[in-house]
């Protein structure tokens, strides 16, 4: 990973919110009140924008920018929370380039930050069940040996998988817990919108 | 959709030009997107300063001015507002005694606003917080979000903001804005749906006769749907939930209050059948609100929320306010 990388990939996020927009509004409609992909798309639009005239020094300074400009363009719960782990991300990666195992130590201040701001565990219908496994399957690749892209794939898979798994639950966090059982057999759109984040990694990664 | 709007994108930008061209006892920081009162901050006050998504209005906007709120940030529709707006509105108030939060129970409004709050103490600003969650409709436990917030954040904005006119400091201020909080329960029935203008659908969908009773004023589903009934049968519904989590006895203050889409007409029939049936349980009215003071877009129901007074709530209560949509005594 490096700071050209760095920025792709957050263009590359601004682009899947963008094309899933309207698939992450209606999940959240579902059991939410409407406004994730919203949320999502002006966030990183903003983020897009501020990288654009900014020169990073480190692959981190890219990340922390991003998490900055979500904190102050998102909102909801999503903004401190995207905005957080971003933010956790970039202050462990202060280097031009950081190899698959930093990333993966990048990516587990990340989740600490998610966890430490919205007390939510694996299983409560959130983000986490998509980012808990994702970071998993990329630190058992980075520990293996694999290269960037490998372990990024397989973080996206597990993203993906995460995601899918959180239909049966019942939400514990958000508004979607207002629901109860009713929460049963939805799709968490945080879940899906950080699956999208990996996703966007792993194609970025891929594509060089 | 069909809205007065200029664009999706721009509700709530034009609507804060609106605001500032109707109100000139309020200034809207249009760039940091915050409502302060004209004249500054009062020296010596604690101030106060509220927030949470749009399409709640007058809420909280509207409660800016003597008596009530120094400041409110609005978010986008149904949106929080970012910590940057809340901090930018946190200093603005600011004036020596410390600044009180009064926080919707939601999750965005409770982490942006502890963000805003923590940026604050960096720069030396004492803040506090109270966390409004009335909602009877949600049950309380550590496998939820906790209850919602929603009328009792009028009441907590009154009394506390005459409390804070009289002088009371911080301290002092939280604890009243908790006892009020503690002392008041919501209830709310929705008949129809709202629609977010940026996603141009509504958020939910209810049968011809079908009502959601305990509907959260994002349209968030309550603790049943179930088949229309008469005013004085949903009132029944409402009140026995909020009775049974906290037994109601003495003076109590009542709010009907429309989601946006229903007519005052319909408030004054709901507000007959809450008096009737408070009477019948031997608590009396002795102060009330009805109209629209904690709307959810156009959609039409009503949210019922009583506050079981005390003297001193009273008197707070009664002490002169001048805002946009609240105004005695002045």
């Amino acid at each position: 990973m490096d700071i050209d990388l760095a920025r792709t990939w957050v263009q590359a996020i601004a682009a899947a919110v963008d094309k899933h927009k309207d698939h992450l509004t209606q999940l959240d409609s579902a059991i939410g009140d409407a406004d994730h992909g919203v949320n999502m798309h002006r966030g990183f639009s903003a983020a897009t924008t501020a990288l654009t005239d900014y020169t990073p020094p480190t692959v981190g300074a890219v990340l922390v920018k991003t998490g900055t400009t979500l904190i102050s363009s998102v909102g909801g719960a999503s903004g401190p929370l995207y905005g957080s782990a971003f933010r956790a991300i970039g202050k462990a990666l202060d280097t031009p380039t950081a190899d698959t195992q930093q990333f993966a130590a990048a990516l587990a201040a990340g989740l600490a930050s998610v966890q430490q701001l919205g007390a939510a565990a694996p299983g409560d219908k959130t983000m986490i069940d998509a980012y808990a496994p994702a970071l998993a399957a990329f630190q058992q690749q980075a520990n293996s040996g694999s290269d960037f892209a490998t372990a990024a794939r397989a973080a996206a898979d597990a993203a993906e998988d995460g995601m899918r798994a959180t239909i049966p639950l019942q939400a514990r966090k958000g508004r979607a817990s207002y629901l109860g059982a009713r929460s049963i057999g939805h799709q968490d759109p945080g879940a899906t919108s950080t699956a999208l984040i990996f996703r966007a990694l792993a194609e970025t990664v891929t594509a060089r | 959709m069909k809205k007065l709007i200029n664009s999706p994108d721009e509700v709530l930008a034009d609507a804060l030009v609106g605001v500032a061209a109707a109100h000139p006892s309020l200034t809207v920081n249009t760039s940091d997107r915050y409502i302060v009162r004209a004249g500054g901050p009062t020296a010596g006050k604690v101030g106060l300063v509220s927030g949470g998504g749009s399409g709640h209005e007058p809420l909280h906007g509207g409660f800016v001015g003597y008596g009530m709120l120094d400041a409110a940030c609005p978010g986008e529709v149904f949106t929080s507002p970012v910590p940057d707006q809340i901090l930018a509105a946190t200093r603005a108030v600011e004036s020596g005694a410390g600044v009180l939060h009064i926080v919707k129970n939601y999750t965005g409004d409770v982490l942006n606003f502890q963000m805003a709050a923590e940026l604050a103490a960096d720069d030396g600003v004492r803040v506090e917080g109270v966390v409004v969650n009335d909602d009877v409709a949600v049950e309380n436990s550590t496998w939820t979000a906790g209850r919602r917030g929603t009328g009792a954040a009028v009441f907590v904005e009154k009394i506390v903001g005459a409390a804070a006119e009289l002088g009371a400091d911080l301290g002092t201020t939280a604890a009243l804005g908790q006892e009020v909080n503690d002392r008041s329960r919501s209830f709310g029935v929705a008949l129809t749906p709202c629609t977010v203008p940026a996603s141009g659908k509504p958020g939910f969908e209810l049968g011809e006769d079908e009502v959601e009773l305990g509907v959260g004023i994002h349209g968030e589903p309550g603790r049943a749907r179930s088949r229309l009934a008469s005013a004085k049968e949903i009132v029944g519904v409402a009140l026995d939930a909020i009775h049974a989590d906290m037994p109601l006895s003495g003076e109590v203050l009542v709010m009907v209050n429309s989601l946006g889409g229903t007519p005052l007409i319909e408030l004054y029939v709901v507000y007959a059948a809450v008096a009737e049936w408070l009477a019948g349980h031997g608590v009396w009215i002795t102060r009330n609100l009805v109209g629209n003071y904690i709307t959810s877009l156009e959609m039409a129901g009503c949210t019922i929320t009583v506050c079981r007074l005390t003297p001193q709530l009273t008197y707070l209560w009664d002490a002169p306010v001048e805002t946009p949509a609240l105004r005695w005594g002045r």
